[in-house]
């Protein structure tokens, strides 16, 4: 009997320690050995299936007339097939507004209206979503982004930030803008405001991201405190807690700055970085007037995107799915406004692969 | 069937509290004739008292005292005085040191660090008081002062953090804030900040020392505990005889290894081990950002970071390519 309790309590005492996690993981070397560079998941949740709703139906033809001809105030999508363009407006509903359907952004009286606020942010977002797919092939690949990959069924998607308000003055109720567990700073006591410093989009207050310096003794050139890099600190805590992943995803933790130890992975993160910020400046922080006040943040700036918009927790959107590709709408020419039937000013990796998928 | 008997201390006396010799002249009195407990008793003497605060001790109460109540008041105070979300969110809470822009200046607003200057100048006044007591004290007994220079070794760490490394930078904001999550994000982003700490020499000095310390510990714990049957405790009376416990912990060291200390020597290695873990660590901290930047080159140029296989990932912000 003293026997058995003592086993029992032993293996109470291991279970404990082991943080009493019992499912089974996932253990992927992504790194030298020896280098502790290794990505660590529940299969669970490594191989758990994001939902990806399947086309509308069938998709059409890309011939024909085009949307630009066929409609009125088409302003971005006007360079695809008559039938592509409403396969896609289906869809779109589908992502977006499952719902409210398609007087989330029409007015029914007038669909070329563009009264309702919803249509004109829709559209930028679909020159934002070509500029994505066409532009920023170093980080979203041959697989692209479809609305539905941040939107997934909500008309807001679920992962957004905003400018913060200024400082309080005094101490009362006054946490400094940090201190208080939030899951874009993976619940730790470091800044709140991270994505603020460094991904609003605007090049005039975006910092520089590197804290480590280039040389081996203290120079002029770098004079970061162990406080300012604390942002730092929390903006890489957001995309680990975005991604799903540990530092090593990325980094070796033998060193975090030098690249010719770094996985690849980090240079489609730097890439990625710069996408945000390109997204939050070129996209939303524009439609700044368009947003009633019930779609801003406490400065009057629209709900902006993080790593975590797109990723949801996992390294690759949606486990990698290539959902785009039944969607060659959504790889024209972003800043197409009249109606071009094959946009020439783009790389042609993506729109290439995307046109031949589309063809079969 | 075995029994372990050391857990508790097993013998406790009763009678009247042992006072002590006579103080020196011009000490104060002491407080308190002594009392006894036994569940003190069970895990060390059971008598409590009477105890010698000096003036030292009193200041170094009440310094003390002020600096936990700026601490606490202020991160009360960051709750909108809630105690609830103070007790809920105390991991999280901090008081901050100044910001960069105020560099090393004592002339804060106290909203905005002046009140961490205040909480420090506090804590260091009522630890340096301490010390003194410390080594008044153990001067008033006529023994060495070891006890005083091992804390002395500590406090250096200690200044050098909140201090003497923010004196040398030339800035408060490189020092660490008071709380408990907070000071350990600190400490990651020191490391990130500095090229990784890891490769501090003496920053591994220290962890050398402190792993070496619990290991000296848990030896010698266990040695005296193991003997403990054979009145090991009574440690300078059995010291020439054989057969005692004192003859047999040092037996079983030698064999087991081949040398042991010996009855005085391992508290001598103990001692140097405990003190140089807070010596190498402060030195560590003060040579950071002072005289290296970045230790992980450092290192490389001295010859202990390994160097791992070129994964042949390249900086993308030198590819210029779009500058996206």
């Amino acid at each position: 009997m003293k026997r058995t309790i003592a086993i029992a309590a032993l293996a109470t005492a291991a279970l404990t320690l082991t943080g009493c996690e019992l499912g089974p993981k996932q253990s992927v070397q992504n790194g030298h050995r020896g280098t502790g560079m290794d990505t660590v998941t529940l299969k669970k949740v490594a191989l758990a299936k994001d939902e990806v709703p399947a086309p509308p139906y069938d998709p059409p033809s890309t011939e024909g007339p085009r949307a630009g001809a066929a409609y009125q105030n088409v302003q971005v999508l006007g360079d695809v097939s008559e039938e592509q363009f409403t396969y896609t407006m289906a869809a779109i509903t589908a992502w977006v507004a499952p719902e409210q359907g398609c007087n989330y952004c029409h007015n029914p009286e007038n669909m070329a209206s563009d009264e309702v606020y919803t249509k004109v942010v829709a559209r930028k977002m679909l020159q934002m979503t070509r500029n994505i797919n066409t532009k920023w092939d170093k980080h979203v690949g041959t697989t692209g982004v479809t609305c539905w990959t941040c939107h997934r069924g909500n008309a807001i998607p679920a992962n957004y930030w905003a400018l913060p308000e200024p400082g309080k003055k005094g101490i009362i109720g006054n946490l400094h803008g940090q201190n208080a567990p939030i899951a874009a700073t993976a619940y730790s006591s470091l800044p709140n405001a991270s994505l603020a410093m460094y991904l609003s989009g605007d090049a005039k207050s975006d910092k520089s991201i590197r804290v480590v310096s280039d040389g081996m003794h203290p120079t002029a050139a770098n004079k970061l405190t162990t406080m300012e890099t604390e942002p730092q600190y929390a903006l890489m805590m957001h995309l680990s807690q975005s991604l799903g992943v540990n530092c090593t995803y990325c980094h070796n933790a033998q060193a975090f700055k030098p690249w010719n130890i770094s996985t690849p992975q980090r240079a489609t993160a730097w890439y990625g970085l710069r996408m945000v910020r390109d997204v939050n400046g070129q996209y939303i922080s524009p439609l700044k007037d368009a947003f009633p006040a019930h779609r801003k943040g406490p400065m009057g700036d629209p709900f902006k995107v993080s790593c975590a918009t797109c990723h949801q927790g996992k390294a690759k959107p949606m486990g990698g799915y290539k959902m785009a590709k039944d969607y060659p709408a959504l790889w024209g020419a972003p800043a197409s406004s009249t109606p071009v039937a094959v946009p020439a000013t783009e790389p042609a990796v993506p729109a290439a692969a995307a046109v031949s998928i589309a063809t079969h | 069937m075995a029994t372990y008997q050391n857990i508790f201390t097993q013998v406790q006396l009763r009678g009247e509290p042992e006072a002590g010799i006579a103080l020196p002249p011009g000490s104060e009195p002491r407080i308190g004739k002594g009392s006894f407990s036994y569940l003190i008793g069970l895990i060390g003497n059971a008598q409590l008292g009477p105890i010698y605060l000096g003036w030292t001790g009193v200041f170094a109460l009440i310094f003390g005292f002020f600096a936990i109540e700026i601490i606490g008041l202020n991160m009360l105070a960051s709750v909108n005085w809630d105690p609830i979300q103070f007790v809920r969110m105390l991991p999280w809470l901090s008081l901050e040191p100044p910001a960069p822009k105020y560099g090393f200046t004592p002339f804060v607003p106290l909203a905005e660090g002046g009140w961490w200057i205040m909480a420090g100048f506090c804590l260091t006044t009522s630890i340096l008081l301490w010390w003194v007591r410390t080594y008044t004290r153990a001067r008033a007994l006529g023994m060495g002062t070891h006890v005083a220079w091992a804390f002395a070794s500590a406090i250096w760490l200690y200044l050098t953090l909140g201090f003497i490394r923010p004196l040398f930078m030339g800035s408060w904001s490189e020092a660490v804030p008071f709380g408990i999550f907070p000071h350990l994000d600190w400490t990651a982003a020191f490391s990130i900040r500095y090229g990784n700490l890891f490769y501090n020499p003496f920053h591994a000095f220290s962890i050398a020392f402190l792993y070496g310390s619990t290991l000296l510990f848990a030896m010698h714990g266990a040695t005296i505990l193991a003997v403990g049957r054979y009145g090991g405790e009574r440690e300078i009376e059995q010291i020439t005889d054989r057969g005692t416990a004192s003859e047999r912990a040092a037996l079983f060291w030698r064999w087991t290894m081949g040398f042991n200390a010996t009855m005085e020597s391992i508290h001598r290695w103990a001692w140097w081990f405990a003190v140089l873990t807070t010596l190498t660590g402060g030195i560590g901290i003060l040579l950071t950002g002072t005289v290296v930047d970045n230790w992980y080159l450092w290192a490389q140029q001295h010859g202990y970071a390994a160097l791992y296989p070129d994964t042949g990932v390249i900086d993308p912000a030198t590819l210029g390519s779009s500058a996206q």
